[in-house]
């Protein structure tokens, strides 16, 4: 055997070995920069909420996990092209995205909502606590006439490609100055600097991201839940990969019976957004 | 439903419109600059070569975050009239764009200038011409002439350029080409039917270029 040719079959048996040894491995992808679900601390590791729920899952279904980053507005590409098996990044349970993908069953609650700078003329909207636009009736639909008033020509900022811009663009809220930014980040930049009038995310972040910066922001207005904010959070799966789907499934049974969901939802929400 | 070409066509007038706004600013500060460039005292023409320095040597999305999100953070700006024109990511785009695309055209018609044959100035010197005559008559349509084909691609580059703006929530080709991709979660459809309207911008500036350097250009 030539030497190029024993180099060849060397390297593909390493190859054949490496392929091998990843066979009971799956990878999940995060965005890394929606806190308190999933960020990065200063060494750039991934942490947060789904990061340690994702561990936790993989341990209860015996799975090698690695937990990979990207881009929220790449993300659902990035799942059916197969870059990773499964995403877990404070992604809500959608009609419109069931259209592509799978999701398990709902782990964690996220409620939504509108967020301004202290002292804004809509700081103080009257209306009720929280609103769940499936349930809708009178309550329901008296809260969404006030918040239309109130954003009224307003520029509201939000991420691209969430539950948020589509409840935005559903036409509900009447004629706003809608802007959509590529993470949440940069919508609390221009939140704080005045470009935005008021933001719409899940509630969760904007809590921490007062708390981090220091930033006078406050939340206004009802949570919101049911209709185009979906039906909670779950894991999304490819379609047709119906064994993961169930391996996902039972593990959050598990998960929320030994009351691990509950755990880490308080450690990172300050409280229990389990489900 | 979300139908990506009258979306991605809404998006291209966007685009079209900052690329002519940012290169008619970008023009005349190139303009400017080169005059300072070639000027003889060494700090107006060493400010001006630290413009073009670092507008050319950082990368367009810096300085576009720069203008926008950077200058945003001061709060002595936010609270002065300046901050109308601040607010607008539109407005900040085409200070970001006309920047640099300025730093560009500075270092084209400079090095436009510098290669005129000093024969023709002397020429017109010894027949008397004034320094401005000799300037506005013969040195500056040479170096226009002799720009051209440079400029043509400065323009097909700064096109190209204008694609950032949408990290700044303008909706350009490139930020509606985003939202049908985020709305369909279809990237392929979204990006190449983007891909293929730049194409089309470029081809027809192209032409254009070629048709000003048929016309007016050198003939070589």
């Amino acid at each position: 055997m030539s030497k190029i040719t024993k180099f060849g079959l060397g390297l593909l048996i390493s190859l054949l070995l490496t392929l091998g040894a990843n066979a009971g491995s799956i990878k999940i992808g995060t965005e890394g920069a929606y806190p308190p679900w999933n960020s990065k601390d200063a060494s750039g590791k991934l942490i947060g909420f789904e990061v340690e729920l994702a561990n936790a899952l993989c341990e209860i279904m015996k799975h090698n996990c690695t937990i990979v980053e990207q881009d929220w507005d790449g993300m659902i590409p990035a799942l059916t092209s197969k870059k990773f098996d499964a995403i877990m990044a404070g992604m809500s349970i959608t009609a419109e995205r069931m259209k592509t993908i799978n999701f398990s069953q709902g782990y964690a609650d996220e409620v939504a909502s509108l967020a301004v700078m202290k002292g804004s003329i809509i700081a103080n909207m009257n209306t009720p606590a929280g609103i769940n636009l499936s349930i809708g009736g009178s309550d329901v639909d008296k809260a969404l006439k006030t918040i239309s008033s109130s954003l009224s020509g307003k520029t509201v900022c939000t991420q691209i490609g969430t539950i948020h811009q589509n409840f935005l663009e559903s036409g509900d809220v009447g004629k706003i100055n809608l802007k959509t930014y590529k993470t949440q980040d940069e919508v609390n930049l221009d939140l704080t600097n005045g470009r935005c009038d008021v933001a719409l995310a899940a509630a969760s972040s904007f809590d921490d991201y007062a708390k981090k910066s220091g930033e006078a922001v406050v939340l206004t207005g009802p949570t919101f839940s049911g209709g185009a904010f979906g039906n909670g959070v779950g894991v999304g799966i490819r379609k047709g990969d119906s064994k993961l789907l169930n391996d996902f499934n039972a593990a959050i049974d598990k998960a929320r019976d030994e009351g691990i969901i509950s755990k880490l939802a308080i450690k990172w929400f300050g409280f229990d957004s389990s489900m | 439903m979300i139908s990506i070409f009258p979306n991605l066509i809404s998006g291209a007038a966007i685009t079209l419109q900052l690329l002519v706004t940012s290169m008619f600013f970008g023009l005349i500060i190139g303009f400017f600059f080169a005059i300072l460039r070639i000027n003889k005292n060494s700090i107006i023409n060493k400010f001006a070569y630290g413009y073009s320095y670092f507008f050319r040597g950082t990368p367009l999305l810096v300085q576009l975050y720069l203008i926008y999100y950077g200058l945003a953070n001061i709060e002595l700006l936010r609270n002065s009239f300046f901050w109308v024109i601040i607010k607008e990511p539109y407005w900040c785009a085409i200070i970001a764009f006309s920047l640099n695309t300025g730093a560009y055209t500075s270092e084209i018609l400079r090095s436009a200038f510098q290669t005129i044959k000093k024969g023709y100035i002397e020429a017109a010197k010894s027949l008397g011409v004034t320094k401005k005559i000799t300037f506005y008559r013969i040195q500056l349509p040479i170096a226009i002439k002799q720009s051209l084909p440079a400029y043509g691609n400065e323009i097909i580059l700064m096109l190209k350029g204008t694609s950032l703006a949408s990290v700044i929530t303008i909706m350009d080709l490139m930020g509606e080409a985003r939202k049908v991709n985020v709305l369909t979660f279809k990237p392929f459809e979204a990006f190449i039917t983007a891909g293929i309207i730049y194409l089309f911008i470029t081809f027809i500036i192209h032409n254009i270029i070629k048709y000003f350097e048929k016309k007016y250009g050198f003939q070589t």
